[in-house]
């Protein structure tokens, strides 16, 4: 690991402050990306901006129609939370099956999302609940939040302090997991609501996606059966040791019927 | 350089530390502590684990000053002396490690299961060593430890 310097800000304003003065700076929550990716020598920021004493990033409160998450709140927190599951359990259960029970102790909502990993759960709750992404400026909707690999909307000196889920009718997270490391090799979130039926996939592309046929399909029928004959072209899909373009397709099908499926249990 | 204070085994401590230090360096090498281990230092295999304000954390993957203010604890907290915990206890009556060194992480890891659900079922004690890995006793002894030191625990 580089060394850097240090920074633990007590305000938002003061973090904002010192992603601005500083070019190279990086924030850091639970760190369970960043620390690992510093001692690697993937990065190397000139400061490392602890984001742990900000009280206002915490915490989880119902709001009308959802649930509104602070970035800090860890993976633990929100798979334990009386109000999530009451509110939005296929959230809560999402966010049980991230990493293991020591990756949920720190990691956090908002430090996934802003990481926005392709592999990472939550970019595909976010898309599939139609989350919107509050930051220190402005709200960013989830369709316009996930740019592309590891890229977001976010700004340079912009800080995720929060996001508000919807909560649908009903929904349900299916992954395959890498059995090494509990990444997404795919992950499929079905969520249907008031408004519309929503399909969003991790893990499968560089970067979460709907799919819109699939979301026509289960509009008129909302049923396993519905998916099933939908074949996802592979173009553009990742591929590694860990998994094909060509089976990472195949498990979109596959892992969005059993969602469909898990959401009508 | 900077100047962390924290309660480390329920002792206030401070020290003097690089900023890029890890926590379980600052454990082993300046406080000598070294039943928390490093086995991958990836954050996979939680030979490192300790407690952070009572919850379980790789300690490999928490910077030294991220824990200022914060209370840790480490397996040589669990002992009362030469007494054993009753999940220690449990891991020796049930050969639940073989050359030892996954099991201080086992043991923290299995403290923070006990806490959240007392009375946990085979399935869940498996789900819950996800990230904790050793690789000679093929799991089967230790998820019977782990049964039978939470089980004790609700006797105590």
């Amino acid at each position: 690991m580089y060394t850097f310097e240090y920074l633990r800000p007590a305000t938002l304003s003061e973090a904002v402050g010192a992603l601005r003065h500083n070019e190279d700076a990086k924030l850091v929550a639970g760190g369970h990306t960043l620390i690992p990716t510093l001692k690697q020598r993937l990065a190397a920021p000139s400061h490392v901006v602890d984001l742990q004493g900000l009280v206002e990033l915490r915490g989880i409160e119902p709001v009308p129609g959802g649930v509104r998450i602070g970035a800090l709140v860890r993976h633990a927190e929100v798979a334990r939370s009386d109000t999530v599951r009451a509110s939005i359990p296929a959230l809560a259960a999402l966010a049980s099956r991230i990493g293991d029970p020591q990756v949920r102790n720190r990691g956090t909502l908002g430090g996934s999302i802003a990481n926005a990993d392709p592999a990472a759960d939550y970019p595909a709750a976010l898309v599939a609940l139609a989350a919107t992404v509050d930051t220190d400026s402005r709200r960013i909707a989830a369709d316009d939040f996930f740019v592309d690999l590891f890229e977001t909307a976010l700004e340079a000196d912009e800080i995720v302090t929060a996001v508000e889920f919807r909560a649908p009718w009903r929904a349900a997270y299916m992954k395959f997991p890498n059995p090494a490391s509990r990444y997404a090799i795919v992950g499929v979130m079905v969520a249907q609501s008031d408004a519309e039926v929503r399909v969003a996939v991790t893990g499968a592309g560089p970067c979460v996606f709907r799919v819109g046929d699939m979301e026509q399909a289960l509009s008129k029928r909302f049923v396993p059966e519905a998916v099933a004959d939908i074949r996802i072209p592979p173009e553009g899909f990742n591929s590694d040791i860990h998994a094909s373009d060509e089976y990472r397709a195949h498990l979109v099908t596959v892992m969005a019927k059993r969602a469909v499926a898990a959401a009508l249990a | 350089m900077l100047r962390v204070s924290f309660t480390l085994n329920g002792e206030a401590v401070t020290a003097d530390v690089e900023e890029r230090t890890l926590l379980v360096t600052l454990i082993r090498e300046h406080f000598r502590l070294t039943g928390t281990h490093v086995g991958c230092d990836t954050s996979q295999c939680g030979a490192c684990v300790v407690h952070i304000d009572g919850d379980s954390v790789k300690s490999c993957t928490v910077l030294a000053a991220q824990i200022e203010g914060c209370e840790v604890r480490t397996i040589e907290s669990v002992a009362e002396g030469e007494k054993l915990h009753p999940m220690q206890e449990a891991f020796r009556e049930n050969h639940g490690l073989q050359c030892g060194f996954c099991t201080p992480g086992m043991i923290m890891s299995a403290l923070d299961l006990v806490k959240h659900n007392p009375d946990p079922k085979e399935r869940e004690v498996r789900e819950w060593l996800e990230g904790n890995l050793c690789r000679c006793t093929g799991y089967h002894n230790i998820v019977k430890s782990i049964l039978a030191g939470a089980e004790a625990m609700r006797g105590a």
